[in-house]
């Protein structure tokens, strides 16, 4: 069952983080266009060979046939289309699907492209939606979220994490300077990628613990900071990865997980998907965590990089604060982890926050990561996390 | 900024109802005895569309919560530091609600909770909200 491992990502792209967009003002599928174009540049494949997109749910011109106006506005015949809806998962589940369609023969090259640059919305343009507006959290009639959370709210996303961290130290107890030390040590990492957000500007476990608290326990230094950004990648078949420019970061294992929206109604709500995930992945892979060289774990929040290190299996239940206290999480420590710096410290554009998971994670295995390339990067951990750890989905990236 | 209020639906509306007469009622599938929360058309352990509605007495356990020290919407801006809870109840199904007649101290993870119908007669809807019991 599962990925031969025969599709790699071969060809990567992503746009310098920016508080607000400084260049003009560009249409979403003037973004993914741009976008494909960039990532296929990079992979040296050209683009009469695309015959599979896949997209995001973030294109601003179209709510319906997303894949037909994109591949329309590129002028690309395909054989594969897909929108992924997963949130921060989404550049995860876009891996494994465009994998997936190139092992089963249905496409050989698939641009997956997030356009990640908000605005500014032109004069003329129509308002957005007026049922968004609260966060990730749907304010449509009939929407679950609009009629049982929002009124007190509990919009996505900052209260949904706070509450699960609030329930987690209630059942294993709650060490903040182990918490501060992820958003520490990625910002450590982030000083070693000129392209992160935070470039330049090294902060201290103290200096987390002393920046407001905004919901408790989470402090500011701990949330992730938004941005306009975007990117791309490529997924190829083994034909065209081994006549690429770079060495390809093979998709050799995959796994998804969703039940929920919102955490109040989750089954368990400190046992997050990324465990299931994560356990298929790595069983499809065949690989053990012990040869794991580096992990790209999706960080909107410090709660979200610890639970994933519980629960995709690097350390035991409750025991993820002693783990990260233990481990040196920069590129040059002992267990590498968001070594871009991780959305907290990167920037998280919109969704296209997740794919600089994805795409650092390929960055380190072509053994592109410059000043924070870790020594070996063979073998990698990428999750995604959509919603308030509500969709989930683990990849595993290994270099031939 | 006006806050953002429940629309009841057809399904959800006998909930709705109730909570207007300042009682908690639920729905138990009569196929798998499953109590749910929130109100829905179909059962979500067996997906049977067969319910009975059932009067409970609302009264849980604090499940978790966390203190909104900014506002998490411009409508809520009034509201800061507001305690945001989620209760479990004793029958076992959990749901998202503030805290009343009592401050961000009073706050512990396994306190008895009693709910609190709030009548918000300008959007003829009754909240449910918790104080400590």
């Amino acid at each position: 069952m599962g990925l031969r491992g025969d599709a790699a990502i071969v060809g990567i792209a992503e746009l310098k983080p920016e508080r607000k967009p400084e260049g003009p003002f560009k249409l979403g599928i003037e973004q993914y266009a741009g976008l494909a174009k960039m990532a296929l540049d990079d992979a040296g494949i050209p683009a009469s060979a695309v015959n599979g997109i896949v997209s995001s749910t973030s294109l601003r011109e179209a709510s319906m046939f997303i894949p037909a106006t994109i591949a329309e506005y590129l002028g690309a015949q395909v054989n594969f289309a897909e929108v992924v809806d997963l949130g921060g998962a989404i550049a995860a589940g876009m891996a494994w699907r465009a994998a997936a369609a190139i092992e089963l023969g249905a496409a050989d090259v698939v641009v997956c492209a997030i356009p990640g640059m908000p605005g500014p919305t032109p004069p003329n343009a129509p308002p957005p939606n007026p049922g968004m507006g609260f966060g990730a959290s749907s304010n449509a009639y009939g929407s679950p979220q609009a009629e049982f959370d929002i009124p007190f709210g509990n919009i996505a996303q900052n209260n949904g994490y706070a509450m699960i961290a609030q329930r987690y130290a209630a059942e294993f107890g709650y060490d903040g300077r182990a918490m501060a030390k992820i958003a520490a040590d990625q910002r450590t990492n982030a000083c070693a990628n000129p392209e992160a957000w935070f470039h330049g500007q090294p902060i201290t476990i103290d200096d987390v613990l002393e920046s407001p608290m905004i919901a408790d326990p989470l402090h500011l230094l701990e949330i992730v900071m938004p941005v306009s950004g975007g990117g791309a990648f490529v997924v190829a078949s083994r034909e065209w990865a081994e006549q690429s420019k770079h060495r390809p970061a093979y998709i050799t294992g995959f796994g998804e997980r969703l039940d929920l929206k919102t955490p109040t109604y989750a089954r368990d709500m400190v046992h997050t998907p990324v465990g299931p995930a994560s356990k298929q992945a790595f069983a499809m892979a065949g690989v053990d965590h012990g040869a794991i060289d580096a992990a790209e774990i999706y960080d909107c929040y410090t709660i979200t990089a610890m639970l994933t290190l519980e629960d995709a299996g690097f350390c035991g239940k409750g025991e993820g604060a002693q783990f990260v206290n233990e481990h040196d999480l920069t590129y040059a420590g002992d267990f590498p982890m968001n070594t871009h710096g991780g959305q907290l410290s990167f920037g998280q554009a919109g969704l296209a926050g997740g794919l600089s998971q994805v795409v650092e994670g390929a960055r380190q295995i072509m053994g592109r990561g410059g000043d924070r390339q870790v020594a070996k990067a063979d073998t990698i951990y990428v999750s995604g996390t959509g919603g308030v750890m509500s969709e989930q989905a683990a990849l595993i990236l290994q270099g031939a | 900024m006006e806050k953002p209020y429940p629309v009841p639906t057809p399904t959800s509306q006998p909930f709705w109802d109730a909570l207007r007469e300042h009682k908690l009622k639920l729905q138990r599938c009569n196929e798998c005895e499953a109590l749910i929360y929130y109100p829905r058309a179909n059962c979500t352990q067996c997906l049977s569309d067969d319910f009975e509605w059932e009067e409970l007495s609302g009264e849980g356990t604090l499940y978790t919560y966390t203190v909104a020290r900014r506002p998490t919407h411009p409508a809520f801006a009034d509201e800061v530091p507001q305690l945001i809870i989620v209760v479990e109840l004793d029958e076992g199904v959990r749901l998202t609600s503030t805290l009343v007649n009592g401050g961000e101290d009073d706050l512990e993870i396994g306190m008895r909770l009693k709910p609190v119908f709030q009548d918000v007669p300008d959007h003829d809807v009754t909240m449910l909200r918790y104080e400590p019991a």
